[in-house]
């Protein structure tokens, strides 16, 4: 029994607990915190001396950066159009590779494979094909949409970054769809239809309700990710032109890095936090009230 | 003999339907490999036609420019080591916190899941300072910690979920047989893991392999440079000399692709499992 030496029980918690904890307090609690404190400073980041303004970086934000409220005002567009088309191109997808088609694996495999090529690589992919690719399809088909300036203009900017954004996403979310939509018990579905039910009304009445669920999971991570654009956006637009098409993300790394306004951009972070969390809680919040049991 | 329900017309058509869908969306490939081996001349005339010469030597070119060798090495080092330190310690505390739910591992569960709300972009200017304090800048070592901190809520989200379907009754009868809390861990309950693993390996994996944003801001040294960066920093040197940028926007894609397609079955059951968890 000697070596069967009795832990006590703070050092199994230690042990076990503790390098986690560590890990998440030193990663991301304490930077949380700090940059809830720089938000209330003035400070450059180079220089040691960390001055404590109060408010007013919040005041500059909400009355002077209006690149601040405008690259708000983007990615609030930018959030819903991305959540609604990527949404509705993933549940698309997903109806279409749950009929029993024979190349359903190797379709499915297409449409997800955007999905693991980062946000960065993507955008300089799309972007040798809007200024290059397009202007070609454009010259040999004649087709007007192919000539526009894409990236060149604002409204084109915003559709080419909606585009690589859906591309990349939908087949992500058709995944967690086509898991959902299977788990739809048959019974009810050959119930219905002996009812003579027509297929879209199965859809709207059987089918979409038993799927809450996972319109929950992908409405929230749709507005968590268009929320938070950063790499696409930097790698296809670099927000611009003319900072037209700059994210929050983008807007804050911007001024806090290339300006060195590090205690400003912490106000901008916490502003971002709140703006997220309150979000997604809301979101989340009202999607679950709206599931049902089978 | 397999044919449950009859192929019909309207079967075919959307068979048809999803495969123009499936081709739209390789069309960017097509683009991008086709024009990597072309001349410059050769692509700036036609950029939808295969190419008229092979120039292989662009992606030499790329290879020795980006020191593409060494750029792969930092990548898959440093993706390795985040996952085996993650697994690690989100599995022995997602463990613990399940066997002992006390009061205070109640409390350290909700503050792991709360803050998975948090951006990344709320915390990343503090961070460089603090990255600075413990020594962790322009450092491999000191950016695989700093996945261990972002990567350490979900990881622990998914293992506690998973854990406490387990049943304890083995453990404790081999504890009785006189296995350490160490041993009963390793030996018994972290093989049962394994699928779990799996899953939360290949999801760190596809985040770490494509992340960009924290490697720009903690590696400054080009000899550290991962694959995103080189790309970012490769591209900023060659804008419009398209035929080098494609070859290394291909070499730069190829790996993650053949790693995808030698592992979609999991990859997919992972973002199942994953997402209908969180």
């Amino acid at each position: 029994m000697k070596r069967n030496r009795v832990w006590p029980e703070w050092a199994l918690q230690t042990i076990f607990v503790g390098p986690a904890v560590l890990a998440f307090a030193g990663i991301v609690l304490l930077p949380f915190l700090l940059s809830i404190y720089y938000s209330f400073t003035e400070w450059n980041g180079v220089s040691a001396d960390v001055k404590w303004i109060g408010i007013s970086n919040y005041k500059t934000i909400l009355t002077e950066d209006s690149a601040f409220l405008y690259s708000f005002g983007f990615t609030a567009r930018f959030t819903v159009m991305s959540v609604i088309l990527t949404n509705a191109l993933g549940f698309l997808l997903a109806l279409l590779l749950t009929q029993s088609l024979k190349t359903r694996n190797l379709l499915r495999t297409i449409f997800f494979m955007p999905n693991v090529i980062g946000g960065l690589l993507l955008g300089f992919i799309w972007q040798f094909i809007f200024v290059k690719g397009f202007a070609t399809i454009g010259e040999l088909t004649g087709i007007g949409l192919f000539k526009l300036p894409w990236l060149g203009d604002a409204p084109t900017s915003f559709w080419g970054l909606i585009i690589v954004n859906v591309w990349q996403g939908a087949g992500y979310l058709m995944i967690i769809y086509i898991a959902a939509l299977s788990n739809v018990p048959k019974d009810i579905i050959e119930a219905a239809r002996i009812d003579g039910a027509s297929r879209l009304q199965m859809l709207r009445a059987i089918t979409m309700p038993l799927i809450m669920p996972a319109f929950t999971v992908c409405l929230f991570l749709t507005i968590s990710w268009a929320f938070k654009m950063f790499d696409l956006n930097l790698s296809l637009t670099k927000g611009g032109p003319f900072g037209s098409t700059e994210s929050i993300a983008l807007n804050i790394y911007q001024d806090a890095f290339r300006n060195n306004r590090l205690g400003l951009g912490s106000a901008k972070s916490v502003i971002f936090f709140i703006a997220v969390a309150l979000v997604t809680v809301i979101q989340v919040s009202l999607t679950k009230k709206r599931e049902v049991e089978a | 003999m397999e044919t449950r329900a009859p192929y019909t017309s309207r079967k075919l058509l959307l068979e048809l339907v999803g495969i123009a869908l499936a081709l739209l969306f390789l069309a960017p490939f097509y683009f991008v490999v086709v024009n990597s081996v072309k001349s410059f001349g050769d692509l700036l005339v036609n950029a939808a036609n295969l190419p008229k010469s092979l120039h292989l030597e662009n992606y030499s070119r790329v290879w020795q420019i980006t020191n593409f060798p060494k750029v792969f090495w930092n990548s898959l080092v440093i993706t390795v080591a985040s996952n085996v330190g993650l697994v690690v310690i989100s599995s022995m505390a997602a463990y613990r916190m399940v066997r002992v739910p006390s009061r205070l591992n109640k409390l350290l569960l909700l503050a792991f899941v709360s803050a998975m709300v948090i951006p990344f972009q709320s915390v990343m200017i503090p961070l460089v300072q603090v990255a600075d304090w413990f020594n962790l800048l322009d450092s491999r070592l000191g950016l695989v910690i700093c996945y261990f901190g972002f990567g350490v809520s979900l990881n622990l989200f998914l293992y506690h979920g998973f854990i406490k379907s387990i049943p304890a009754e083995i453990e404790e009868s081999a504890v009785v047989d006189g296995c350490s809390p160490f041993g009963v861990f390793w030996k018994i309950v972290f093989p049962l893991l394994k699928p779990m693993t799996v899953t939360i390996v290949l999801l760190n994996s596809l985040w770490i392999w494509n992340d960009f944003l924290l490697p720009l801001l903690i590696l400054t040294s080009p000899d550290l440079r991962t694959i995103p960066l080189a790309t970012y920093s490769f591209f900023g040197q060659y804008t419009k000399q398209w035929d080098l940028a494609l070859a290394g926007l291909v070499m730069s894609v190829a790996p993650i692709v053949i790693f995808f397609l030698a592992m979609q079955r999991h990859i997919i059951e992972g973002v199942t499992a994953g997402s209908v968890k969180g």
